[in-house]
């Protein structure tokens, strides 16, 4: 669980960002090429993503079918709407030359401030993102859209790789609390998708004997 | 508003709780004015489904009249409807092909995880069932939250009472889609395990589908005598060797297609049954398939198996090799509500389906606790219930005198 180091206010990630800082640096092109080599050195067509052991992953990947035209779910993938699907996300803000200031829900009533730069955007296709040195969490990704078979729609790809920290042990608190960014971003993704498709977030918000819960919000 | 609440094993209450709000565009909210107890809430009752939570407003068969929309709804305030009980939001891969019980989008994403680790892929949604399926607050309560009310709910003509449609909601498209699943052809003998609501709806969609002979099974008379009346020939499993009632009774063939609507508590002193039974206590087990199990040996070669009977997670003793070596066609699945509803409405006015007799109680929503124990202990005389919130407490008023074979 991150936590506080003897008087030191500032939360744990600021402390480990510089660790962290080193993992971006060498980023997402790092990452592009040990896909090449992984890929040179195995058999199967599984997405470069799925072929490591679970455990030992440096990147997280997943896909998601979305029933609606790719163009329309590219146009719709931009910081602005992020607020909208992106639970743990509070506010995104656009700096300019592609370059936005999140501030992210972290464990524990936290908060954390990612800085992140679009590298390569591919109209209609691709949107790759690497964080700034300030950033609390280093991180870098991309999300993808192909078209499905068969009039299907979309497979929408989102690949991601960032330095968690406190490391493994503040990978564990986070997962605990359910703010690991793996668990965020797949369920952010599903969001995205409910969106897409239905015009609405899915909730299950309402009435319980629970004194803790809101009929108007969700519930786990 | 007053709700249904589960609270743990064998133990509901009737709370006041928070009344539903409107949340998303598509919402609507419903003033209940019939919600029936469905043979799947025993299984909540027996805590057989993992993930519900103390405090869970229960309740998936209902229907009531609209009194709130949100600005996507196609409702309209004051219109009467009943509302299925899985919740499909109508635009994802799965809706479109009207396999509505498998939508993708309905069970939010903090929910989803769960099921999908359990069942390789996450379950769709239903009002008042397990957090695995969504967390829904069900409709055995004064009020309830409606999402996606554009898609569900069907709009019900002023001159049909609640009770001939209450069971749109469920039971009867159950019933249909577990006779469609059989595939059957003219000349058939279908073979239905289970005389409980849905069993019973089997029949009479069975024989509405060109069934030449369907044989129920059961041991409580009251429910073998409305299998009878509804067109079945009927066995009591106590007085009859199953299997061997079957073959004398299809030239030693076996049923054409045999149909399980029993699901995962299985009564019946059998040996495999006893081990089930022990097993499920000490919670090694989930299901008790003894039902099954005598339907896939109890087949014809080359037959269809239809299972809408609930099941929850592993079995054991499954007869897998004869289920390969006879050439069995298995379909099952959780209704796809939603694919049904317009034509069972027509056929209900058409008079095809008697959709009342089988009603044996009405009572108060207060008195919510008692009637599970009721429906749960004395399933004899208890063959369905329907919760009304207008009736005074203490009130239950016994709808029919039930015969007894």
């Amino acid at each position: 669980m991150p936590g506080e180091q003897r008087g030191d206010k500032r939360p744990l990630y600021t402390a480990v960002a510089g660790l962290g800082l080193a993992a971006a640096g060498i980023g997402f092109a790092a990452l592009q090429r040990s896909k090449r080599k992984k890929r040179a050195a195995s058999i199967s067509d599984a997405p470069h993503w799925t072929l490591e052991k679970q455990g030992s992953r440096a990147l997280f990947g997943k896909s998601l079918l979305i029933n609606r035209p790719k163009e329309a779910l590219f146009a719709a993938w931009t910081v602005e709407r992020f607020p909208e699907f992106m639970e743990n996300v509070v506010t995104v803000e656009p700096l300019g030359e592609g370059v936005s200031r999140w501030t992210v829900k972290a464990p524990a009533g936290r908060k954390v401030t990612l800085v992140n730069r679009i590298t390569r955007v591919i109209a209609g296709e691709a949107i790759s993102w690497q964080s700034e040195p300030e950033s609390d969490i280093a991180n870098s990704g991309e999300v993808r859209f192909d078209d499905a078979p068969g009039g299907r729609g979309t497979y929408v790809h989102l690949i991601l790789a960032y330095e968690p920290p406190g490391r493994a042990l503040g990978r564990l608190g986070a997962k605990l609390v359910q703010r690991e960014p793996e668990v965020q971003a797949r369920r952010d993704l599903h969001r995205f998708k409910q969106l897409m498709e239905t015009g609405e977030v899915t909730t299950n918000a309402g009435p319980s004997a629970r004194a803790s819960e809101h009929p108007a919000k969700s519930h786990i | 508003m007053r709700a249904v609440t589960w609270q743990g094993r064998h133990k509901v209450s009737v709370e006041t709780v928070p009344d539903p709000e409107i949340v998303n565009p598509r919402d609507a909210i419903l003033r209940v004015t019939s919600t029936a107890i469905c043979g799947s809430d025993l299984h909540l009752y027996d805590r057989y489904i993992p993930g519900m939570r103390a405090g869970d407003v229960l309740g998936h068969e209902f229907m009531g009249e609209v009194v709130d929309t949100g600005a996507a709804s196609t409702l309209e305030i004051g219109q009467r409807v009943v509302v299925p009980f899985t919740i499909s939001c109508g635009q994802c891969f799965f809706c479109e092909r009207q396999l509505y019980s498998a939508c993708d989008n309905a069970n939010p994403s903090e929910t989803r995880d769960a099921s999908d680790v359990m069942m390789g892929h996450a379950m769709g949604a239903a009002f008042g069932y397990a957090h695995l399926t969504g967390g829904y607050a069900g409709g055995q309560a004064e009020y309830v939250r409606i999402p996606y009310s554009d898609v569900g709910p069907v709009v019900i003509p002023e001159d049909l009472a609640d009770d001939d449609v209450l069971f749109l909601s469920d039971i009867l498209p159950t019933g249909w889609q577990a006779a469609l699943n059989a595939d059957i052809e003219p000349g058939d003998t279908v073979a239905i395990w289970g005389c409980g609501p849905v069993g019973l709806f089997t029949i009479q969609s069975a024989l509405l589908l060109g069934a030449a002979r369907v044989i129920a099974i059961d041991h409580f008379p009251t429910r073998l005598a409305l299998a009878r009346k509804y067109g079945a020939e009927v066995l009591d499993y106590r007085e009859v060797d199953v299997r061997e009632a079957l073959d004398e009774m299809t030239g030693g063939i076996g049923p054409d297609a045999c149909i399980d609507c029993v699901g995962m508590e299985s009564h019946g002193f059998t040996l495999d049954n006893v081990v089930d039974q022990v097993k499920a206590k000490f919670y090694l087990a989930t299901e008790r398939p003894h039902a099954l199990r005598q339907a896939i040996l109890a087949c014809r070669k080359g037959g269809r198996l239809s299972i809408p009977g609930v099941y929850g997670g592993f079995a054991d003793k499954f007869p897998l090799g004869q289920l390969m070596e006879k050439g069995l066609t298995v379909k099952s699945g959780q209704t796809h509500v939603q694919r049904y509803t317009g034509e069972l409405l027509r056929m209900i006015r058409e008079g095809k389906f008697d959709t009342v007799s089988l009603i044996s109680h009405h009572a108060s929503l207060e008195d919510a606790a008692d009637m599970y124990r009721r429906w749960h202990d004395e399933q004899n005389l208890y063959t369905k219930i329907v919760l009304k919130p207008g009736m005074a407490r203490g009130t239950v008023r016994a709808v029919q005198q039930m015969e007894q074979v």
